[in-house]
């Protein structure tokens, strides 16, 4: 600790100690711990305890009875936890209301719990049975923490069965200890005995304990933790035992039958589904012998509200499952697929299911955007395991409902135009080919009628999803013949250029995107309206250029130079044209931007420019001939009035990637005293004062013609390594010091004293 | 105060109409029969044909229709058009019930909007209607003129046919559907003259919202305001003691009319339920993207839209959403055509009835700007309004273009016309936004079509989910609705969403049914006069109660009962004269105390064997005790509401058995 703060440090202890000066608020208190944690992992935190007594005073006063507030005593505690003194001030504060006291409590008991358990049971040799110590052997302080949180989990008031879990959860996540062997030994029966109540308590904390112990290595080998948790996933209700069959399932070893009884609990809602809707008993369902409407009723409460959240999560677990290396084998994916369409038929009205149940589920869903939007998700997942024809062509129809449904909410048709991208990906025949196949391109023209009306719709949000789903598509296929046909053969083409001209900023950003993308692929407009029938057509270009120097808002401008980059990168043939006046023209446009992100991509396109034309050479430094030409095309684009002035930009990361750029220059240059430059030595006196008075603030002034000489010499003279290391620090490094938060911390609480006095 | 109860038969609901968003109901409630709405089921005019304005040659030389064995003699009747059969007429209409009750008898009307009140002609002009008519000032106003509208549309283009052969029973038998499973066809009437809806908008008084208004003294109505259109209201018909609410056509979602009152719902004894939205499937914001697209999209290639529309209501939300969208959309330089009778009238009603608007609207009166967009629209020539496609427009007229005109059916007004110029290109599209007549049925005359028909029914009244968040919220005792509520729709019967859902479930009625209102309370309040209020001398019974007994005589006038104070008894005039009627009086006996109280028994016991009783036993029955005294052969019965005493001729004994009994009760 440096001796400033060991110098404020007693002023603020008396400050916190005091309930008459409340701290302002709980942030600060968080930054002192972290800052208290960083301190003792650097040295001794007993002598740091000698050094600053009021640390112990402190610690000793918040144990008194007294009006300290909960966040004081909170905070107290995580330090004595951090410091790992104080073993016997947790029993009547873990029953705290507050959530911070009894949090802090629970981790402090866990700490003791550690220190004291560890240190026996550690030192023991081999042969006295290392690790699994007798409960009767266990320190003191131990058997009465233990004994409390046997005390808890018997208890009838469920908040003392849920702090108990708590802290074991704590101690089995954070402790791989062989003496938590020895406590789950202990304390697994009283757990496994909550399952005998009913309802039974705390059913999530049991849920996060079960899982703690089982993600253990110390303890996954206990086969009575697998009969508990398979008790367990059979006692709660759907709703409650969700996450712990989707936790067993994510662990990388578990039994087999126990996996299998995890993914039934899972599928079981979406089984009832199934059912639900089947037009004919003994359709095939999800899981075998499901024994219809009984286990649907069972499943699936009667409230819509948790109907919907059950379903809800059993969409999201399986959504993370899909993609997993452990995810179960077989995996069910047509019934789920069939799943998926059946929910979303509900909630759109267009399922008829036959039976009361069916019905019922019916008027639950229809409309429920919550679960058209999990059912989406997942059937987008889905799209990575494909499915037999006909469930396909079921996908496709019920995707091509939500996008034509004047119905669909903006979020959900986005999620519907991000499931069917992903369908059309899948869809690509053999895999490796970027073809569509003769299903997906009969789809294909009916998604180009319905996203013509989709970019007419009078929000915007819509408008967005829709060219974003265009140049996706456009991006995946504008190549293929059969698109690029059904696509020049629609409006689609014309109404998004029409768009640059919306009047909201995200719609025109997306629209450069979009005619980005079309233009690259040789698929744009002329852009032609009611209004203009006739009027001069400009090229993608001019239109962008325009965008990039007029538009009034930051995205589309930004949208503007991510285009430019990928055409220059692409070699888009408007850019080949005359690529030196290409870069010319938008870096001008970017040097001047006032959003900073379009600098920040105007230097980006600089770097293309000048990897273009050095990256050639290879790595390391470029030829002579080479350097001095690029030099001259990067003076004629005038790069370096950019560069340098972008080097004292007031935003950090402008001046970042300049300082990238030059070093890049700088390496390719050759190191020094090449045979052109030895003769003479060029003025930089004029390039050297302009820089100082750009470091100053003044930004008036420009360059003027710059010779490439010069420009070398002055990146040779620039410590920029010591300028990038100097960006590389935070901007608030200054504000962030330990010394500057105590400083905060004390300043506050006299604000507030001065604010009492002021008060009459 | 004395209370009384009513008997069920006061309070009837009769139903005249089968349609559900055009409802006609008479209640009868108290001593008052008030009619809710007469709404005019149009529907009827789609077995029409279509009344061209310009000579159509299609529509001229259509073949007759004659029976399966070539009997002809409907020829001139019923015309064969587009593989269907209509009748070549002047479009009828189905009028509301007119034989379940006397209509003379009705004392007034209350109009909700002013699209429940176009049979009102019908009503008060040939059913010998003497009552009054309620509405607020823009119903009447704008009732007016869709009025004007439709006798002008049908005026315009005279017809001296009347078809009412195929009518017959026996005839109509024998007719291709739909017109052999048309209903109620000998109720058809052609329409009404522009003198009867003077006459009768003559006997409308204006009322505004929230405004009380006292029917004979028994019965008070109040318009509360309903969201839907404007002026448009729910209504309040109440007693002192009983509640009925009438919703009719009212809407949550925010647009141009003041939102709705749902408060004043509240403790209703029934709440009768009507003119919820026709197409509970469709979501107006939807339905409005899907417009806006639709038009934006023929219009970008050339084509012309055409938007069947009533003059007044959503066509002004419809302006405001295009005044939003054209210039995003880059069509500003497209013309917008509104075609009406009233279109003038209708454009500039809907500025001046600030206090009717919403508040965002009524803010901008006081800016001061107009509340609508349109008149923006109007200013700048992008919105240019006609009253026909005669005149000034034709002049005017550029392709592409949007127009507005009626009427929604597609058989009469400024539509036909431009039904048969678009008809037969593909660029042009015909956008349905009114939910009234099925599209299909509208557009069966004018098939084959080559012009996209787009339907984007925009119906911002109540859906089932906002019907079942309002019962919860106001929770009536009982709700009365259609029957068509109290099941899914037919094309959807799984949907048991698509349903009111309450409980008690709630009483359905159909056309021609009537319907015994429940009620619970049943109470009148009685007025005392003062002098008799004077006299009363209490007696607490409880603390906080007290009871008084009164002697007066009931004085009931215009549905007001008092108690005034009996007559003093007549002297004895000593002569024998004969008495008149009018000194008939109710005798005043001597009046005997009034009881109260109960007997606890284990006391009473201990009493009587104070006073010298023994062998008493007490035996439990269902409604109380028995108390026997043996010795003395003597049993006396105590129940709740009543106290015997048996004994064997005993006068002495009962009167002492008594006296012990009345100690332990309270008199008064």
């Amino acid at each position: 600790m440096d001796p400033e703060c060991a110098r404020l440090l007693p002023a603020l202890c008396a400050v916190l100690a005091d309930p008459r000066q409340p701290v302002a608020d709980d942030t600060c208190l968080e930054k002192l711990l972290d800052w208290f944690k960083a301190v003792t992992d650097a040295g001794s935190s007993l002598l740091l305890l000698q050094e600053n007594p009021c640390l112990v005073e402190l610690l000793f006063h918040v144990r008194k009875p007294q009006d300290l507030s909960s966040r004081i005593l909170s905070f107290a505690l995580r330090l004595a936890g951090t410091f790992a003194a104080q073993e016997d001030c947790f029993q009547y504060l873990q029953g705290d209301p507050s959530l911070f006291v009894a949090s802090a409590a629970g981790q402090l008991l866990v700490h003791i719990l550690d220190l004291a358990m560890r240190g026996p049971a550690e030192g023991r040799g081999p042969a006295e049975g290392r690790g699994r110590l007798q409960a009767r052997d266990w320190p003191a302080c131990a058997r009465r923490i233990v004994c409390h949180l046997e005390d808890c989990l018997c208890s009838e008031a469920a908040p003392r069965v849920t702090q108990a879990l708590h802290v074991l959860t704590t101690a089995f996540g954070h402790c791989h200890g062989l003496w938590t062997q020895g406590l789950w030994v202990q304390l697994s029966p009283l757990v496994a005995r909550l399952l005998e109540k009913d309802p039974v308590p705390a059913p999530h904390a049991l849920v996060e304990l079960l899982l703690s112990v089982a993600r253990s290595s110390v303890l996954s080998s206990d086969p009575g933790l697998w009969e508990t948790v398979a008790q367990t996933l059979s006692h709660l209700s759907p709703m409650q035992a969700g996450p712990l069959a989707a936790g067993i399932l994510k662990l990388q070893d578990c039994p087999q039958a126990l996996r299998i009884q995890a993914f039934g609990v899972l599928l079981r809602p979406l089984a009832c589904v199934l059912e639900a809707a089947a037009q004919a008993p003994g359709t095939p369902g999800l899981l075998e012998g499901a024994a219809g409407d009984q286990m649907a009723v069972d499943t699936l409460p009667p409230s819509k509200s948790v109907c919907v959240g059950l379903l809800c999560s059993t969409l999201a677990h399986l959504e993370l499952l899909q993609p997993l290396p452990q995810r179960p084998s077989p995996w069910p994916q047509a019934p789920l697929l069939a799943a998926a369409v059946t929910i979303l038929r509900f909630c759109n009205g267009s399922a008829a299911p036959s039976s009361e149940l069916g019905g019922h589920l019916c008027a639950m869903l229809v409309g429920c955007v919550r679960v058209q939007r999990a059912a989406l998700d997942f059937l987008g997942v889905l799209s990575q395991g494909l499915g037999p024809r006909e469930l396909v062509t079921q996908v496709f129809a019920v995707l091509l409902e939500y996008l034509v449904s004047p119905d669909s909410s903006p979020t959900v048709l986005k999620k519907a135009f991000q499931a069917t991208l992903r369908w059309l990906l899948g869809s690509a025949v053999p895999p490796s080919c970027c073809d569509l196949e003769p299903h997906a391109q009969l789809v294909l023209r009916e998604l180009l009628a319905v996203l013509q009306k989709r970019l007419c719709s009078p929000c915007w949000e819509v408008r967005d999803s829709g060219l974003e789903f265009l140049t996706q598509m456009t991006r995946h296929w504008g190549g293929q013949a059969t698109f690029r046909q059904a696509l020049l053969a629609s409006e689609v083409p014309k109404l998004a250029s029409q768009l640059l001209q919306d009047p909201e900023s995200y719609v025109r950003a997306s629209a450069v995107a979009a005619a980005g993308q079309l233009s690259s692929r040789g698929l744009h407009a002329a852009p032609s309206s009611p209004e203009h029938p006739a009027g001069p057509q400009k090229t993608p270009l001019e239109e962008l250029l325009l965008v990039l120097t007029t538009d009034s808002e930051g995205f589309p401008r930004r949208a503007a130079m991510r285009v430019f980059t990928e055409w220059l990168r692409d070699g888009h043939v408007a850019v080949a044209e005359d690529r030196e006046r290409f870069v010319a023209r938008v870096l001008q446009a970017a040097s001047g931007d006032l959003d900073w992100e379009v600098r920040v991509q105007g230097l980006e396109l600089a770097l293309v420019f000048l990897q273009q034309l050095l990256g050639a050479c290879g790595p390391g430094a470029a030829p002579p001939c080479a350097l001095a030409q690029a030099l001259r095309a990067l003076c004629r684009v005038q790069l370096f009035e950019f560069a340098f002035r972008s080097l004292f930009d007031c935003d950090r990361p402008v001046a970042q990637k300049s300082c990238d750029l030059l070093l890049f220059l700088r390496a390719k240059a050759a190191p020094s005293g090449s045979p052109q430059e030895a003769g003479e030595s060029p003025d930089v006196a004029p390039v050297e004062a302009a820089l100082r008075r750009w470091r100053a603030g003044e930004q008036g002034q420009p360059l003027g013609e710059l010779a490439p000489e010069a420009i070398l010499a002055v990146l040779r003279s620039l410590d920029l390594e010591a300028l990038r290391d100097t960006l590389a620090e935070s901007s608030d490094h200054v504000e962030r010091s330990p010394q500057s938060l105590l400083q905060d911390m004390l300043a506050t609480v006299g604000v507030l004293g001065d604010n009492e006095a002021d008060c009459y | 105060m004395k209370c009384f109860a009513t008997t069920d038969k006061e309070h009837r609901a009769y139903c005249l109409s089968g349609h559900p968003t055009l409802p006609c109901n008479v209640l009868k409630f108290k001593s008052t029969t008030i009619m809710l709405d007469c709404g005019l089921d149009m529907t009827s005019t789609l077995n029409f044909l279509p009344l061209p304005l310009v000579q159509s040659p299609r529509l001229s030389s259509l073949p007759g229709w004659s029976l399966k064995d070539g009997n002809a003699f409907l020829d001139k009747e019923l015309k064969e058009c587009s593989g269907h059969v209509f009748v070549d007429s002047v479009p009828e209409f189905c009028l509301p019930e007119t034989e379940l009750i006397d209509l003379s008898t009705v004392d007034v009307i209350l109009i909700s909007n002013y699209h429940c009140m176009m049979a009102l002609p019908y009503i008060t002009e040939h059913t010998g209607f003497t009552g009054t008519v309620y509405a607020t000032e823009p119903t009447v106003q704008i009732g007016r003129l869709l009025m004007e509208e439709l006798v002008n549309f049908i005026e315009r283009v005279p017809k001296a046919q009347s078809a009412s052969l195929w009518k017959n029973k026996d005839i109509q038998r024998l007719l291709p559907s739909p017109l052999k499973d048309a209903v109620e066809v000998s109720t058809w009437r052609r329409c009404y003259t522009m003198q009867e809806v003077n006459s009768a908008l003559s006997k409308i008084q204006l009322v505004g919202y929230s405004q009380k208004i006292e029917l004979f003294g028994a019965v008070q109505v109040t318009p509360l305001s309903s969201g839907y259109a404007l002026g448009s209201s729910n209504w309040i018909i109440q007693s002192h003691y009983e509640k009925v609410s009438y919703v009719s056509g009212s809407s949550l979602l925010t647009t141009h009319p003041q939102p709705m009152d749902q408060a004043s719902l509240k403790n209703s004894d029934v709440l009768i339920l009507t003119g919820l939205t026709q197409i509970p499937t469709a979501n107006p914001d939807g339905m409005v993207g899907e417009f806006c697209s639709n038009l934006a999209l023929t219009v970008r290639n050339g084509g012309n839209v055409l938007v069947p529309c009533y003059p007044s209501g959503v066509i002004y939300d419809l302006l405001e959403c295009l005044y939003q969208y054209i210039d995003s959309a880059g069509l500003s330089s497209i013309p917008f055509y509104f075609i009406s009778p009233v279109a003038n009238s209708s454009l500039e009603f809907s500025q001046i009835f600030a206090e009717w608007l919403c508040h965002n609207k009524q803010t901008k009166v006081y800016l001061p700007e107009p509340p609508f967009p349109h008149a923006e629209l109007i200013q700048t020539n992008k919105l240019k309004h006609y009253p026909s496609i005669h005149g000034d427009f034709s002049n005017d007229f550029r392709q592409p273009c949007v127009v507005f005109t009626g009427h929604p059916s597609l058989r009469f007004g400024d539509v036909v016309h431009f039904m048969e110029l678009w008809g037969k290109s593909s660029l042009n599209t015909v956008i349905f936004t009114e939910p009234d007549f099925s599209y299909l049925e509208a557009l069966a005359p004018y098939q084959p079509l080559a012009m996209k028909c787009i339907y984007c029914p925009i119906d911002t009244r109540l859906n089932f989910i906002q019907v079942s968040k309002l019962l919860k919220e106001v929770q009536p005792l009982h709700v009365v609705c259609p029957e068509q509520y109290t099941q899914p729709p037919p094309a959807q019967s799984h949907r048991m969403d698509l349903m009111v859902d309450c409980q008690p479930p709630a009483m359905s009625y159909r056309r021609a049914e009537v319907l015994a209102l429940p009620f619970k309370r049943r109470y009148e309040k009685i007025e005392i006069m003062p002098e008799l209020a004077d006299s009363l001398v209490p007696m607490e019974i409880k603390p906080g109660i007290s009871l008084a007994t009164v002697s007066a005589v009931l004085h009931t006038k215009d549905n007001k009962h008092v108690l005034q104070p009996p007559p003093r008894p007549a002297q004895p005039t000593g002569g024998k004269k004969r008495k008149r009627a009018s000194d008939d009086i109710p005798d005043c006996k001597v009046l005997k105390p009034l009881l109260s109280g109960s007997i606890p028994v284990d006391q009473f016991v201990q009493t009587l064997e104070k006073h010298g009783f023994s062998d008493i036993k007490v035996e439990d029955t269902a409604k109380g005790h028995i108390v026997l005294l043996q010795e003395a052969e003597t049993l006396i019965q105590i129940e709740e509401d009543s106290t015997h005493i048996i004994c064997d001729d005993d006068e002495v004994l009962r009167v002492r058995l008594r006296d012990l009994v009345l100690k332990f009760l309270q008199k008064f």
